[in-house]
């Protein structure tokens, strides 16, 4: 069960709680299989997303979700920047939840945004990325993508690669991971891997070949060009001489291996197109999987919680409840009823 | 407010008589006359009693009587910030803290860096007519870095020491101009140690909390290199060289090391990072946000032992006040800096209560002991100085709460902590400037 009212990170999140995102997601897989990809169970909820940094692939796959469920969905692009001239976030918030949304997807280049929107709203928060603190949802995505390729998350060990100082995706991911039971590596230079990281349970390798050996999951993150000046790394051409995952690097990891990117890829500097395309690469279904997470979680926190007895199954769900069955977990709760209402 | 005239007499009665200079506590009578202690005696009360009618009294029996406390770092923002604090204000907040001398800091707007803006601070902290103020002057103009400011008119108008608190200095040539200034005119220069490089875009200590929360760290070592090169500047030029809110175990090593080797450097560290770590940001919590930033608990216990051991000479509060909107907003937008005037006495005798210090030192951390470092003449309980003094209630349980703050931000780290002791009566040259059994008398009617 999930019993919380905002997802503003994974940290302390218990690996039922996961698991619990994970199976919902699961089930709702199914939807964007069919013709008619619409569940009623977020009728008449509206979700705003609130983007205060650019983002097509984030805030994309957010509405197609809450599209999916039926949802009213508003987009809120703001650059950080104007809106420091003018109106507060905290401002922004009230106003917000003075229209009465029933979830918020917020992403903001400030670590700990959501959670100062969670102290002045009532709504559900939903980070979609704090700075370089978590993106909770890029990881329950990526944890959806390893167990259905794996079968399992517990023992698998994960290679994270590259920036991981400024990752949000590496630190929602380590949580997630450690929780499951997975040992995690993270592997990059010295100024993009500070020691401290080990106190949060990552084993930290600074040289490629080594830190991918008989890795399970390799996790590719992408490098900030502007990053690369000459302060962490004295260009972005070293930088890839020593870390782009070329087809000889991956060989060191396991034969089974499965490569992740959380995209937009730099073809060419962190990852080869050669390795990008290949057998081993599952990002395609990372970014399906996208859709079918962020729908479990505004499922989970608004339409679960709000109960579903409005909807009237206007549109087919017989096949979401049977979808359901596969877990049978209580996200196939709300189709089976919208179902008997029919 | 019970006011006492200037050729009256006072007698403080069966008080704990503190003196933080000679170390001793000890029960004893406080006469004053026109302003000044008069006599400190176990028996004046008593002689009194028997020659017939006495001067008016309070009675001290359970209660601590102390000189005022010294606040050797406080940012009033007057001239300037006066939606921040005023020097009504903060003085206001300092007299119900026990606090009766006030430092502060230069970065006004204007900045002090030049005699008009120091005599404006004076002109309005007489009008305050509440605690006494001692203005610093800039380092450099503009607290800029590049040219010295002009110490001789600043110290002609009453300047105490020169510091660029809150923009340090970078360039050390200039740092070394500026201590060997300073000693022409024997006062400090108090130095907010930290490498600007090393710490640019940090907002909080830099270690697994700020890794965790995903904001850029300061590492500790941003102190210890400029106390470092500090101290080197400090024996070069011979002046006198004060760390402000020390914070890391290594930089209070290099001022143990240098004070032996024969340099003049002395220290202060705030209450805060005697008492919190950088775990209180969890949540990211923007009244645990400041600079130099809470650090980890080895530090911690590091600024306490040093604390003891004298390595580290005053406690200070760097009270920095900040307006609501400036704090509750994004952790990396925030101010940086809480108040401190009104928690200074209770944490510090918590100090005494865990076993860390005796009274008189505590006391002297607070009082003697800045005074020391500016050349004050206030800090001490001795017959012939004026009396400012500060009666405390040791036992005197409360929660802090903004919202009762006098102070006019209430950005504190400290809400709903539970403190012992408190500031009963609070005296400037004789006169009652704070009364706290007048307040609860008027909060329980």
């Amino acid at each position: 069960m999930f019993e919380r009212r905002h997802l503003l990170g994974l940290e302390g999140v218990s690996a039922e709680e996961i698991t619990f995102l994970l199976d919902s997601a699961e089930s709702f897989k199914e939807v964007s299989e069919r013709e008619i990809k619409k569940v009623p169970t977020l009728r008449g909820r509206t979700v705003v997303n609130l983007f205060y940094e650019s983002s097509t692939r984030t805030r994309t796959s957010f509405e197609i979700a809450a599209k999916r469920l039926s949802a009213d969905t508003i987009n809120l692009s703001a650059s950080a920047s104007s809106a420091s001239k003018g109106e507060t976030l905290t401002d922004t918030a009230r106003n917000l939840a003075a229209m009465r949304p029933d979830a918020i997807v917020v992403r903001h280049p400030s670590a700990g945004a959501p959670h100062l929107l969670a102290r002045h709203v009532d709504c559900p928060i939903i980070n979609a990325g704090d700075g370089a603190h978590e993106h909770p949802t890029q990881a329950l995505l990526d944890l959806l993508t390893i167990r259905s390729h794996k079968g399992q998350i517990a023992g698998l060990t994960v290679a994270i690669v590259g920036d991981l100082l400024h990752s949000r995706v590496a630190r929602s991911n380590l949580f997630g991971l450690r929780t499951m039971g997975a040992r995690v590596r993270f592997v990059g230079p010295p100024t993009l891997v500070p020691p401290q990281f080990a106190d949060l349970g990552a084993e930290l390798v600074n040289d490629l070949h080594e830190g991918l050996r008989d890795a399970d999951v390799i996790m590719m993150l992408r490098i900030q060009r502007e990053r690369m000046n000459g302060r962490y790394f004295s260009s972005l051409d070293e930088y890839s001489r020593l870390y782009c995952l070329s087809v000889d690097a991956v060989a060191k990891a396991r034969r089974d291996v499965i490569i992740l990117h959380p995209g937009p890829m730099n073809r060419g500097v962190e990852i080869s197109s050669t390795v990008a395309d290949g057998p081993y690469s599952v990002i395609m279904d990372q970014v399906t999987n996208g859709v079918a997470v962020r729908m479990a979680a505004l499922y989970v926190l608004v339409g679960r919680r709000r109960g579903i007895e409005a909807d009237d199954g206007e549109h087919s769900t017989r096949d979401a409840g049977t979808a359901g069955g596969r877990t049978a977990g209580a996200a196939a709760l709300p189709l089976r009823r919208a179902a008997a209402a029919e | 407010m019970a006011i006492a005239a200037l050729d009256a007499q006072l007698l403080i009665s069966g008080g704990i008589v503190v003196d933080p200079i000679k170390r001793t506590q000890r029960r004893a009578d406080v006469l004053i006359r026109d302003g000044m202690i008069a006599a400190i005696d176990e028996r004046i009360a008593g002689q009194i009693r028997s020659a017939g009618k006495g001067p008016p009294t309070i009675d001290a029996k359970g209660l601590i009587v102390a000189p005022g406390l010294v606040d050797m770092h406080v940012h009033l923002r007057e001239p300037g910030f006066e939606y921040k604090e005023t020097i009504a204000t903060g003085t206001r907040a300092a007299v119900a803290g026990g606090v009766t001398s006030v430092a502060c800091m230069a970065n006004t707007r204007p900045v002090n860096d030049c005699p008009s803006v120091t005599r404006y601070i004076l002109e309005r902290a007489k009008a305050a007519a509440l605690a006494r103020v001692f203005p610093i002057g800039a380092v450099s103009v503009q607290l800029a870095g590049e040219q010295l400011a002009e110490y001789a008119g600043m110290h002609e108008a009453g300047i105490v020491a020169v510091s660029d608190d809150g923009m340090p200095v970078m360039d050390a040539e200039l740092m070394r101009r500026a201590l060997e200034c300073a000693k022409m005119f024997d006062i400090p220069v108090i130095d907010h140690a930290e490498d600007r490089t090393l710490a640019a875009g940090g907002v909080m200590h830099e270690g697994a909390v700020a890794l965790r929360l995903g904001l850029r760290g300061i590492p500790a070592a941003a102190e210890d290199v400029m106390v470092a090169r500090d101290v080197a500047l400090a024996g070069l030029a011979g002046g006198h060289l004060h760390i402000a809110h020390i914070s890391s175990a290594g930089a209070v090593q290099m001022v143990r090391q240098a004070r032996a080797s024969g340099v003049h450097v002395t220290a202060e560290v705030s209450p805060h990072h005697l008492w919190l770590t950088d775990e209180a940001v969890m949540g990211y919590n923007t009244n645990a946000k400041m600079a130099p930033p809470l650090r980890s608990e080895e530090d911690r216990q590091a600024l306490r032992e040093a604390l003891a051991d004298g390595t580290i000479d005053a406690v200070a509060t760097d009270h920095a006040p900040h307006h609501r909107d400036e704090k509750d907003v994004e952790f990396d937008q925030a101010a940086n800096g809480i108040v401190g005037l009104e928690t200074l006495l209770p944490l510090t005798l918590q100090l005494v209560h865990d076993g860390l210090l005796d009274l008189p030192t505590a006391i002297a951390k607070i009082t003697s002991e800045p005074a020391r470092i500016l050349r004050l003449s206030t800090g001490r309980l001795e017959v012939g100085v004026p009396a400012d003094l500060v009666l405390i209630d040791p036992t005197h349980e409360w929660l802090v709460s903004s919202e009762s703050l006098l102070t006019k931000s209430k950005n504190t780290a400290f809400e709903g902590w539970k403190m012992r002791g408190r500031a009963v009566v609070t005296l400037v040259d004789g006169r009652i400037v704070h009364d706290e059994r007048a307040r609860g008398a008027t909060a329980a009617s």
